[in-house]
């Protein structure tokens, strides 16, 4: 016990004094979720809170990775230390996963003002990995000014970016769906940033229009969303991309920090319970529960009531 | 509910192994290294995956940040030969957990100067897919073994 609090202490001191492999090792043990992570996540806690989140998602192929290259190149001219945790699918047959977003950042892996990590979704859906959250407050209590995040290639409906980042960047490829598409629930949505990459191609301008045209149909106080046009691969419109984002996140952040932050970590916990939950509930093989399950199948208990009951017999003694 | 914070690991047991798969030097042949990162991905792995052309310095960052348990290091055009200056350098930024393994072209006569800067395996043309993936499984067990002793010590 001593001995973990220990290794505890000495790996949260050489984080906090920016030492990245312990920052490597920290987001492994959370990632995994060893207890010695759990520990961890909590002894970084009092340190988090600094550093801006600025997800970035949208659909495969759009240009997310070689975007964030460009962004840590803008960012870096400002003298701003950047992290980057990059998170690609994990195989639904195998559990493996190649993990190659960092590939488009290359020219950045020797400055030692940028730290890159991929993660693997490890089956999360959503977009992001189940431990991100985490990793983002290690990040944060390591000292990193900014931490960019990209999500897997996203479709219409992983949204879960907006609940760990401060600010969302949501990327578009030229010429991938029409306006109804631009009008659908989802992804749009949640973009403080709409991009529009890609902006050489010769349908990007008829995309930038269909956003335009999508963002007047909103409410007016969701109108005020900058469309901005890049070109990744040569670093055109980054420099618009930055003043975007950092404009929004001004007006955001002056909505109210401490309110964000409530929100942000009533989600984690929310996040963490349910996972905890499925596996206590998975994992009770008791006689009791056997015969609340078998009343469901039978169909003499509802779902919602099983569930109530299955909770109670478990946690009856401690609620 | 006041629990009391309780450990009972500090291992990775049960997630995934991490792989660095890539190429050091000037040469572009990455067939080979693809194909690996996608056999190691079929075993349950987590690949990080690089293009060829990487620096020495390059690959330590990478280990570094990407807290990686092995390094395969694909070879076809004499690249082979600046690996024990990786080895070195993996060494010097405190990486000795990182267990390293190489394939494609290496001259037999080559061998023993890889093995002895501390190259674990070697696998040459005609390697089988089941004899790869076992030598990184094991590899990376030995990688987290190490790391856990790091741990205890």
């Amino acid at each position: 016990m001593s001995k973990v609090s220990d290794y505890v202490d000495n790996l949260l001191s050489r984080l906090r004094n920016g030492e990245v492999a312990s920052l490597a090792r920290a987001i492994s043990l959370v990632d995994s979720h060893a207890d010695v992570g759990n520990a961890l996540h909590h002894a970084v806690r009092p340190f988090t809170g600094q550093a801006e989140v600025i997800g970035i998602t949208g659909p495969p192929g759009a240009g997310k990775s070689t975007l964030i290259n460009a962004l840590i190149t803008e960012l870096r001219g400002q003298d701003k230390r950047v992290a980057v945790v990059a998170v690609d699918p994990s195989s639904p047959i195998s559990g493996g996963s190649v993990l190659g977003d960092r590939t488009r950042m290359g020219e950045h892996t020797d400055d030692p003002g940028v730290f890159i990590r991929s993660l693997s979704a490890r089956g999360h859906l959503g977009g992001l990995s189940a431990s991100v959250l985490r990793v983002v407050d290690l990040i944060d209590a390591a000292g990193w000014d900014v931490v960019i995040l990209e999500t897997v290639g996203a479709g219409q409906s992983e949204t879960e970016v907006a609940e760990v980042a401060d600010i969302n960047v949501v990327i578009n490829a030229p010429g991938l769906g029409d306006d109804v598409q631009a009008i659908k629930a989802g992804i749009l949505e949640i973009a403080d940033v709409l991009v529009v990459n890609k902006a050489d191609s010769p349908l990007a301008q008829r995309t930038e229009r269909q956003l335009k045209a999508m963002l007047q149909l909103r409410r007016e106080e969701s109108q005020q969303v900058p469309v901005v046009s890049t070109i990744a691969t040569a670093g055109s419109g980054i420099e618009e991309l930055v003043s975007a984002i950092g404009s929004q996140s001004q007006s955001k952040f002056n909505a109210s920090k401490s309110e964000r932050l409530l929100d942000r970590t009533r989600r984690l916990l929310a996040q963490q319970a349910a996972e905890q939950l499925k596996c206590w509930l998975q994992g009770d093989t008791s006689p009791e529960s056997a015969s609340i399950i078998t009343a469901v199948i039978e169909g003499n208990c509802d779902n919602e009531k099983a569930i109530t009951d299955l909770i109670r017999i478990r946690y009856g003694a401690i609620l | 509910m006041n629990q009391p914070l309780t450990v009972t690991s500090h291992n990775l047991e049960g997630s995934p192994a991490r792989a660095l798969i890539t190429k050091i030097g000037l040469d572009g042949h990455d067939r080979g290294s693809r194909i690996v990162a996608a056999y190691l991905r079929d075993a349950g792995m987590e690949v990080i995956y690089t293009p060829p052309w990487q620096e020495i310095q390059s690959v330590v960052q990478l280990a570094l940040q990407e807290d990686v348990d092995l390094i395969g290091i694909s070879s076809l055009a004499t690249d082979h030969l600046i690996i024990p200056e990786m080895m070195a350098a993996l060494r010097e930024a405190g990486l000795d957990s990182v267990e390293v393994f190489v394939g494609g072209i290496i001259p037999e006569q080559e061998r023993p100067m890889l093995l002895k800067a501390g190259v674990r395996a070697i696998f040459g043309p005609g390697s089988q897919r089941d004899d790869i993936v076992e030598c990184a499984k094991g590899l990376a067990a030995e990688s987290r073994e190490k790391k856990q002793q790091a741990f205890g010590g």
